[in-house]
């Protein structure tokens, strides 16, 4: 089964140091989230997981086989997908060549293309839609799908609920713990913590690029103020404060 | 005095003159592009072509279409080789970085300039051109050889569109150029698709070199002219933009050919000068590009 190890991970930005020693672990059908507040150093963790910021120490080792150190363009063929924050989707290209690109990635075939357009599929009648004319929803859709078609091991996906309706935020959960049922390892990064308590597993607090405290879900639905306690995050979204 | 037969010539020479200049300039537009880099050392590709060619021409024996085809061939592959390696051993060793890459292309402008001057020498060198058949109009003779020159331009445009549109390598250098960051992300090898960028912007720098080489000949400091022209057609066409260069290169070319066929080359320079200032301070994003969006 899948096991990714993130052990020690640093990172600097010039002489400013974002990530602390960032240590988790993940295995296949789980869902680690990932939860902290603007500037916590969340996309970092996810850069330097994926070698495009650089990590100045810690080690990165995927069932078995170590990758770090490996150069960035290597990271996602030994079968770790990307959701970046903002979806990062070549919007001058159309849907299908961004499926392409995510296809060719590990050279993976029509099986890893239908199996992402079971869960989204919309984009089957947008293939040769320029992308991003695409709606905000459907943008999120094939940022995932294309995650999807390295067929991966590890999906790591950032705030793909920023921005959307509570609609389209369904669909991304339900594709959520459709792959962890497929036995994918999920590293979900959110501000909030109501948008990951219904998939999450386990969920890391992360604050001024370190994990301060990991629980498992069941401890945080029981005593919300943890949140408050750790990073100073309010359960739910802020309400006008009547005390 | 009839008109005519000289607006046709004028029109004949200034797109013989558009689309060695359209080849030029892609290449250039090409390699800003995708890389942002700008390659002050392009005109030397060009100039290594010609000379080449003229290599090829002098030292293959038999008719001189053997030594052009040579040329053709050659040409375009030493300068690719070539650039692939510049771009190994210097761009990228400075991270391409935008200042640097100006500094270090303008090095290799002066090493290639002055290395092709210690092998070929200081003299111009005349090319035969393969054939010298004359078409002939009702009112002069035109060399059969620049329309040649015409169509093959325009094949290896259409050859290079048809990379970048319809080929997974051009799917590959589309997506780089876009989004560096998301490629790498994807498993796209980043520094290998720089290089072949570059390598195949100075092929196409050598190409039209090797055709432009019978019209005129070549020596070590005829890389110049191109480069400025070049610039002022990407800048014109819009950075980066393949159709935008096109139509760049053929606007300039053609009014070139008009303006110095009717008033003097002199102007023609000046004309084109003045276009890139207007297009610098009125449209900087390119004549032909839709603002916000890169054709
Ligand atoms: N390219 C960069 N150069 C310099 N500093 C950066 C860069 N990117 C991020 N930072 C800094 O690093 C810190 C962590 O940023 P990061 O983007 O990882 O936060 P985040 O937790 O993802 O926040 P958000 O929830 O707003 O996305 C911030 O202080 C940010 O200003
Ligand atoms: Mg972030």
């Amino acid at each position: 089964m899948t096991k990714l190890q993130v052990e020690g991970l640093s990172a600097f930005y010039g002489q400013s140091q974002a990530l602390r020693g960032l240590t988790l672990e993940l295995s296949g059908g789980e869902v680690l989230c990932l939860l902290g507040r603007n500037g916590a150093g969340k996309t970092t963790a996810l850069k330097a997981i994926m070698g495009t910021v650089p990590p100045s120490s810690g080690r990165l080792v995927l069932d078995g086989r170590e990758l770090t150190g490996l150069p960035p363009q290597e990271i996602p063929r030994a079968g770790i997908g990307y959701v970046p924050q903002g979806r990062r989707l070549f919007t001058e290209l159309t849907v299908w060549e961004n499926l392409e690109i995510g296809l060719m990635t590990r050279k993976t075939g029509r099986e890893a293309l239908e199996h992402a357009l079971e869960l989204f599929p919309v984009l089957r009648e947008r293939m040769q839609q320029r992308s991003g004319t695409l709606s905000g929803g459907e943008q999120t859709m094939l940022a995932m799908a294309r995650a999807m078609c390295l067929n991966p091991s590890v999906i790591m996906l950032d705030e793909p609920t920023e921005g959307l309706m509570p609609s389209a935020i369904a669909g991304i959960r339900e594709a959520v713990i459709r792959l962890r049922s497929e036995g994918v390892a999920i590293l979900l990064v959110e501000q909030r913590v109501d948008a990951v308590l219904p998939v999450a597993d386990r969920v890391a607090f992360m604050d001024h690029g370190e994990i301060k405290a990991e629980l498992p879900i069941a401890e945080v639905r029981a005593n919300p103020d943890l949140l408050h306690h750790y990073v100073g995050i309010a359960a739910r979204p802020a309400r006008p404060a009547t005390c | 005095m009839d008109l005519a037969p000289y607006l046709l010539l004028a029109g004949l020479e200034g797109l013989v003159q558009a689309s060695v200049l359209m080849l030029t300039a892609l290449g250039l537009s090409l390699v800003f592009g995708v890389m942002r880099v700008v390659n002050v050392a392009h005109g030397e590709f060009y100039m290594l072509g010609a000379l080449i060619a003229w290599a090829c021409g002098a030292y293959i024996p038999g008719p001189p279409v053997l030594g052009f085809v040579a040329g053709l061939l050659v040409a375009p592959l030493a300068v690719g080789a070539l650039a692939w390696a510049a771009d190994r051993a210097v761009l990228q060793k400075i991270g391409y970085n935008p200042e640097g890459t100006i500094v270090s292309t303008i090095g290799m402008l002066y090493i290639l300039q002055q290395g092709a001057l210690l092998t070929f020498g200081p003299d111009a060198r005349a090319v035969d051109a393969p054939f010298y058949y004359t078409i002939r109009t009702p009112w002069f003779g035109y060399s059969s050889y620049k329309l040649f020159t015409v169509a093959v331009a325009i094949l290896l445009v259409a050859g290079l569109w048809l990379l970048m549109r319809k080929s997974k390598v051009g799917l590959l250098m589309r997506a780089t150029q876009f989004d560096r960051e998301t490629a790498l992300n994807f498993g796209i090898p980043v520094g290998k698709v720089y290089s072949a960028v570059f390598a195949i912007g100075a092929m196409m720098a050598a190409v039209a070199g090797v055709l432009v080489v019978p019209n005129q000949q070549a020596h070590y400091l005829m890389g110049t002219d191109p480069l400025l022209l070049s610039f002022v057609v990407v800048i014109v066409g819009g950075l980066g933009s393949i159709p935008g260069t096109i139509a760049a290169a053929v606007l300039i070319g053609l009014s070139d050919g008009l303006l110095s066929v009717f008033f003097s080359p002199t102007l023609a320079k000046i004309v084109s000068t003045l276009l890139v200032a207007l297009v610098l301070i009125f449209r900087p994003e390119g004549l032909f590009t839709v603002k916000g969006r890169r054709a």
